[in-house]
């Protein structure tokens, strides 16, 4: 098989994306009486995962990440854009074409308790990608499950158990056995460990780098919280409103963030330090976010950024390269500098 | 309990919790959810207790208020002089809301959905005090002004589902304040809302701390989040307190094997690109099933032959004030917190996991 596709940038491509948008519609409706409007959900959104490596996509509460996430996965029809996967263009596909598109692109989500089906053991909850691909045998089915169990640290003697007999994390671990089942090329993580203990939490991050660095499958690995998803990538994409405000090598990002809603997110992340703790609530971001249905003009960070001018409401900053740095890019008029970001 | 680490002597005891153990009957057997928590907390002074789920951590809360009906409880719980546990259904339904405030993780499932914020606040206020339905309502719109809703006697007139989470918590806040508590419990009042949200929220918290001379208990199961604003941090395994200390102590030089794997689970340390997090092995025991001697012992690297066969009582080591309940807390100095516990070969979480299954 084909180690990616290769693209323009000369880098191996397993997934690209480019300028992909996802609007919903909102109906005349009790919640809505002022009639039709639209989310703009994702808007304009391009990006690119490189085969075994690690995208973190970072953002708060209705960024838009999990609709992007469902669009990669083309659990969503696209409003417009295009989704290129293992040099395939999948952005129109039919059901029945896409059937052998997602042997090699899986989904992992945030609610272990919700997305494993609670009558049926788990045994035959992994089993199922493989007898739907028919990738193995019938007579081979049991052994390669309990291959797998033990792959994702669960006790392969368990395999007759529901998934009520397990913990949070073991069951998150049994999720992760079903996606990677049939050798994924791509794993879509969607907050796998948001709703886990903190010390199970670090369980599964380390399973997924571990996982990883054996069967070199790449992910886009979904969060809310950045210092998760500093442990796990390569690359990071933070996400305001529906865009892309920041992208580049996870170095750049944690160590010279230049948009101003990248340098607010990292102030707010909680630390089990106490001196670092009162740093962090001198640096507390101000007011709400805006409704997707209705962004400010311009630039969409502009009513809570510190550093907002005229300019910034009248036109929209494009996602450009920074220091002729072509990896690392920032849509903002006014980016931090190295040295303001530096601390 | 003596020497209080980090709290100025003088101010009163709001809350004084000894020996609580809370158990409850199922058919699996007997839960022991709550075994021998004791704590206190001053006016003016925030408590910080950290758990994993079943810690006994929100058990515990519940109890002091009544809402553990089932329950089998014991001890003592002196809420300004008062035993809480020993008032009557009627004594305790004029204690809670009035003296004793709770604010809950996720606001949409204590708020009403079918009422007007301001009226819901205002009805908080009417259940204890004789007013007026329109001082109520005043009452509520100066309450939403205060923790920071805009344009508020407006605002009072909207539905909790037209407020985004953070104002909505902001409400709630607004609630429990309606008849200045001596005694605000807040159960994970941050875990579903953005870091940038909490860090608000949190400030807000302390504001009216501040300004009320409020006692504070906040539960979590995040150290990140009491980080800042604990003067006295309390840590739970299986229903004990197995470590006390001042925040500082806590985050510095824990003396519990569990105090520091936590520490070392959290991510987010600087410079941690790709780096492996060190995650306690196995899962927290079964409440019915508890294992012989300290119930930590089969996740510890420095677990003995005299941890699996007694468990260890909270007693005094390190910094002043500090508490321990870990038969080799004397040896755990200060140090790299990582140190004890090593990131895992998926080999070694595999065994883990096959002790810790049902």
């Amino acid at each position: 098989m084909s180690e990616g596709s290769p693209a323009p940038s000369g880098r191996p491509e397993l997934l690209r994306l480019t300028d992909v948008t996802k609007y919903f519609p909102v109906g005349r409706s009790l919640v809505q009486p002022r009639g039709a409007a639209t989310i703009r959900a994702v808007d304009g959104i391009s990006l690119t995962v490189e085969p075994g490596q690690t995208l973190g996509i970072v953002g708060e509460t209705g960024c838009g990440k999990s609709t992007l996430a469902r669009c990669i996965a083309r659990l969503y029809p696209l409003t417009s854009g295009q989704v290129v996967f293992d040099g395939l263009d999948i952005t129109a596909m039919s059901r029945r074409d896409l059937r052998p598109v997602r042997r090699d692109l899986q989904m992992v989500f945030q609610d272990p308790f919700s997305s494993l089906n609670g009558r049926r053991r788990v045994g035959s909850i992994i089993a199922e990608p493989l007898i739907v691909h028919k990738a193995v045998p019938r007579t081979g089915l049991r052994a390669r499950v309990q291959q797998l169990m033990e792959m994702v640290g669960l006790n392969p003697e368990h395999y007759n158990r529901f998934p009520a007999e397990f913990s949070g994390g073991q069951r998150q671990r049994i999720g992760i056995a079903r996606a990677l089942a049939i050798n994924p090329k791509l794993l879509i993580c969607d907050e796998p460990v948001s709703a886990l203990d903190v010390s199970i939490q670090a369980q599964i991050i380390n399973l997924l780098a571990d996982l990883q660095a054996e069967l070199h499958v790449g992910y886009v690995f979904i969060a809310h919280d950045l210092a998760v998803v500093e442990h796990v990538s390569d690359q990071v994409a933070v996400m305001y409103l529906g865009k892309i405000v920041e992208t580049g090598r996870a170095e750049a990002i944690y160590q010279a963030p230049r948009h101003h809603y990248t340098a607010a997110l990292l102030a707010a992340a909680s630390v089990p330090d106490p001196d670092r703790a009162e740093l962090r609530q001198a640096a507390a971001l101000s007011g709400e976010l805006p409704s997707p249905a209705d962004p400010p003009s311009g630039c969409r960070f502009r009513t809570r950024c510190p550093a907002a001018q005229q300019l910034c409401s009248e036109q929209e900053p494009p996602l450009a390269s920074t220091n002729g740095n072509a990896d690392h890019q920032v849509a903002c008029h006014f980016p931090l500098d190295r040295t303001e970001a530096m601390r | 309990m003596s020497a209080q680490a980090g709290w100025p002597a003088s101010e009163p005891v709001t809350l004084a919790v000894e020996g609580l153990h809370v158990s409850f009957r199922t058919p699996d057997g007997i839960v022991r959810a709550v075994r021998g928590a004791s704590f206190e907390v001053q006016a003016g002074a925030t408590l910080g207790i950290v758990g994993e789920s079943g810690s006994g951590k929100s058990v515990s809360m519940l109890t002091l208020l009544g809402l553990t009906s089932a329950a089998e409880v014991s001890g003592t719980a002196l809420f300004r002089g008062r035993d809480l546990l020993a008032m009557s259904e009627d004594e305790l339904r004029r204690v809670r809301g009035a003296q004793i405030s709770m604010i809950f993780q996720d606001p949409l499932t204590s708020l009403h959905p079918h009422y007007r914020i301001g009226r819901q606040i205002a009805e908080a206020v009417r259940a204890h005090e004789k007013i007026s339905r329109a001082a109520a309502r005043s009452q509520a719109v100066e309450l939403l002004g205060t923790v920071g809703i805009p344009r508020a006697s407006q605002r009072a007139d909207d539905y909790p589902h037209q407020f985004s989470g953070g104002m909505r918590q902001r409400a709630m806040i607004a609630m429990a304040l309606a008849l200045r508590p001596a005694l605000i419990i807040a159960d994970e009042p941050t875990t579903a809302l953005d870091a940038t949200v909490e860090v608000q929220i949190l400030q807000l918290l302390q504001q009216v701390q501040r300004e009320y001379q409020t006692a504070l208990i906040m539960i979590t199961h995040d150290l990140g989040v009491i980080a800042g604003m604990a003067d006295t941090v309390t840590v739970m395994y299986a229903g004990r307190p197995v470590e006390i200390a001042d925040r500082r102590t806590i985050y510095r030089s824990p003396r519990h094997p569990y105090t520091r794997g936590l520490l070392g689970s959290v991510p987010g340390a600087r410079g941690a690109i790709k780096q492996r997090l060190t995650p306690i092995p196995g899962q927290p025991p079964s409440l019915i099933r508890l294992p012989r001697g300290c119930p930590f012992h089969p996740r510890c690297p420095l677990a003995m032959q005299h941890c699996r066969e007694e468990e260890p009582p909270l007693l005094e080591v390190g910094a002043p004030g500090q508490r321990s309940a870990c038969w080799r807390a004397a040896e755990l100095d200060e140090g790299e917190h990582g140190l004890l516990f090593v990131p895992q070969q998926m080999s070694g979480e595999v065994s883990d996991v096959r002790e810790g299954g049902r």
